[in-house]
């Protein structure tokens, strides 16, 4: 591999008061491909996530994202990442255009760029209307727009296709599905589909690595036993 | 995160004996040695108690603020714990100091509780404030969460201590003619003895109850660590919400 | 700097579309004052006590504000959109600290004026600068001890009541400052300067407590 790896883990921990979220966890991540996270809820997969997007600190191991080691160099490598969380970090009282305003200015993007990704999801005549009269697939929607906005080189994707319709998550596709050629990770509380998308499956039960590999080789019976 | 353990207990045995002897020695003073006070009659002399509690709360209020900023710049939870017993100490004296200068209000100017002695209220307030410290705590449940808080206000809370006596001092347009103005010294000599002892006492007091509450929170800590590496973690239960660091 | 400003472009907007906190300050304000009448039993007041009622109706009016400064990155995920953006994260609470100094200021517009008509006897013409230097003073306390107890209280359980509870307490020097600065003014015959003590005591206050602020506000927002 010419380029370092996107993402570099090695025995990363991670507590919660007295209770273990992450123990121990391995992977490395080649740049431009998938990592899909699998387990039940519950597993440590959003905690992981947020280690990721250096929201939160890991208690032990190092992490090393786009070649920068957290939580030492989270400053330079934050404006490289793209989140997509369970919640929509929009204003609701804001309309989609002024939130993406908004993100756009803190993330330094152009105001063209708003436009060109409310285009791409086909939200351009609905960004003015608040977000809260808006419907969930559309809120979601503007959540990828968010998570794109800034043209992130690594993609965290926490069920990215949560409340998108098919012709919705068409529509996304481009922006946030393997065609946008970076590096991404995604969990999905749909494991065949997770696993469609994959070139690496990390599983993880109560916190603990249960399988790290390649897709093809994850059976039914090992997935029975990460979701069971 | 792991922490290396410590003790506190170091000393512990020799500081008691010390802090016993030195507060039988006030006590002895206080009432064969020190001059009845003219008018004020014998209850004058909670005084002895009253001021030392309060010179030693503040003192540990402040205390716990430069522990709160170890804690911030070290991230280290054993400062933590250091800041919030520190704390929870000096609120204890604190009170004790508050009903001790109301009984000697009442002795000497016939009211529980009087508007016109600056220091006094400006002791109240601090109280109030540092009051509300264990409350904050308790209501933020995520440990780590609670603990960097809990530091910062503890800070802001320490240096606010000073501020809060020059303002209210300024603000009151009596000026007493109070026995308080220690730094003056208009004591004589035979009730100078007998306050400085009773200071001494009273801090070796605060000094070796702080040491008795870290050395068993301490030894409670490396326990359940223990207990956690030997049975695992489920073996162990959560302690649920509390104020108390862990 | 550049991110503060972005901020607070954003709250103010915000504030402009659900336009909440502000008029239930001036309302609460307003209403208050005529709880006072009634209480006081009286038409006119003046001098210390009318200090008194004008600083506490509006601290208690700040107190609203307060409450609300932090709510809507809490609920609807502003604080990690922020956290998650490649930039000075101090920016966050100096740009809530303007903002709440802002709310203040437009209150104490309105207040102001309505206590002089509802309240207070004697005319407040002549003495309107002096007042609005001693309350601009006290509104850069109340800011700025307001965001850190904001910020504080939102991450606990008892949102709502933590922030008030903390936050007096540490306010009271401010407040002191304030009615004493504001006293002689509402005075009958006033001369139009405020005491230069308390000026002095506002403005050290605001100081040191900004620049405390200044320095914990970074762990407020550390990573966790």
């Amino acid at each position: 591999m010419d380029q370092p790896p996107a993402i570099e883990l090695r025995g990363l921990a991670r507590q919660f008061g007295e209770r273990t979220a992450l123990r121990n966890v391995s992977a490395r991540v080649p740049a431009g491909a998938t990592l899909a996270v699998l387990g039940h809820n519950g597993a440590g997969k959003s905690t992981l996530l947020r280690i990721l997007a250096t929201l939160l600190r890991p208690h032990e191991g190092e992490v090393v994202v786009l070649g920068e080691p957290l939580p030492r160099r989270a400053f330079a490598v934050r404006g490289q990442l793209g989140l997509l969380a369970h919640e929509p970090l929009l204003y609701r009282d804001l309309s989609g255009r002024e939130n993406l305003q908004y993100h756009a200015r803190l993330h330094g993007a152009t105001p063209e760029r708003v436009e060109e990704v409310l285009a791409a999801v086909g939200m351009e005549r609905r960004a003015d209307e608040p977000v809260r009269q808006l419907s969930r697939g559309m809120v979601q929607r503007l959540a990828v727009c968010r998570a794109v906005l800034h043209e992130p080189k690594l993609l965290l994707l926490d069920e990215p296709r949560a409340n998108l319709d098919p012709a919705a998550s068409e529509l996304v596709e481009p922006l946030i599905g393997r065609a946008a050629g970076v590096t991404r990770v995604l969990t999905s509380h749909d494991p065949q589909a997770a696993l469609a998308e994959a070139d690496i499956v990390l599983g993880l039960r109560n916190g603990r690595p249960a399988y790290v590999g390649a897709p093809g080789q994850l059976d039914a019976g090992k997935l029975a036993e990460l979701y069971g | 995160m792991p922490v290396p353990p410590s003790t506190y207990g170091r000393g512990l045995r020799g500081l008691s004996l010390a802090t016993i002897a030195t507060i039988s020695l006030a006590l002895v003073l206080v009432f064969f040695y020190a001059p009845l006070d003219a008018d004020q009659g014998f209850i004058q002399k909670i005084f002895y108690i009253h001021v030392p509690l309060a010179i030693v709360s503040l003192c540990g209020f402040i205390f716990g603020g430069l522990l709160a900023i170890g804690h911030l710049r070290t991230g280290d939870r054993r400062w933590d714990m250091r800041s919030y017993v520190a704390i929870h100490m000096a609120l204890i004296f604190g009170v004790g100091a508050l009903i001790t200068g109301s009984i000697w209000a009442k002795a000497s100017w016939g009211h529980w509780w009087v508007w016109n002695e600056p220091t006094l209220v400006s002791f109240l307030i601090v109280v109030l404030l540092f009051a509300t410290y264990q409350p904050l705590r308790f209501a933020i449940e995520d440990p780590m969460l609670q603990a960097r808080y809990a530091s910062v206000f503890a800070v802001v809370a320490g240096a606010f201590v000073p501020l809060n006596f020059i303002a209210v001092r300024l603000a009151q347009q009596y000026v007493h003619p109070r026995v308080l103005t220690l730094a003056g010294g208009n004591l004589p000599g035979s009730m100078r003895l007998t306050f400085l002892i009773s200071l001494v006492g009273i801090t070796l007091l605060y000094v070796t109850l702080w040491k008795y509450e870290m050395s068993a929170k301490n030894a409670r800590m490396q326990v359940r660590r223990l207990r956690r590496t030997l049975l695992g973690d489920d073996a162990v239960p959560g302690y649920g919400r509390s104020a108390a660091p862990s | 700097m550049r991110t503060a400003l972005i901020v607070l472009r954003k709250d103010l907007l915000l504030e402009l579309r659900g336009f909440e906190t502000l008029p239930a300050m001036v309302l609460f304000s307003i209403v208050t004052f005529v709880i006072f009448h009634f209480g006081l039993n009286r038409s006119t007041i003046d001098g210390q006590l009318a200090a008194a009622v004008l600083t506490v109706t509006l601290l208690f009016a700040a107190m609203l504000g307060i409450n609300r400064l932090f709510v809507a990155e809490r609920e609807q995920g502003g604080f990690d959109a922020f956290l998650l953006a490649p930039v000075d994260r101090t920016a966050l609470l100096v740009a809530k600290a303007i903002a709440l100094f802002i709310f203040l200021v437009v209150l104490e517009v309105i207040a102001v004026p309505a206590f002089a008509v509802l309240l207070l006897g004697p005319p407040i013409g002549r003495v309107l600068p002096g007042l609005a230097l001693v309350l601009l003073l006290g509104n850069v306390g109340m800011s700025v001890i307001g965001t850190l107890v904001s910020a504080i209280a939102v991450h606990t359980r008892a949102r709502d009541l933590i922030g008030p509870v903390i936050g007096l307490p540490l306010l009271i020097p401010a407040l002191i400052g304030t009615a004493r600065g504001v006293g002689p003014l509402l005075a009958p015959h006033a001369s139009g300067s405020p005491p230069a003590k308390w000026l002095a005591i506002l403005a050290l206050y605001d100081l040191v407590f900004a620049l405390l602020s200044y320095a914990v506000f970074d762990f407020l927002l550390e990573d966790q």
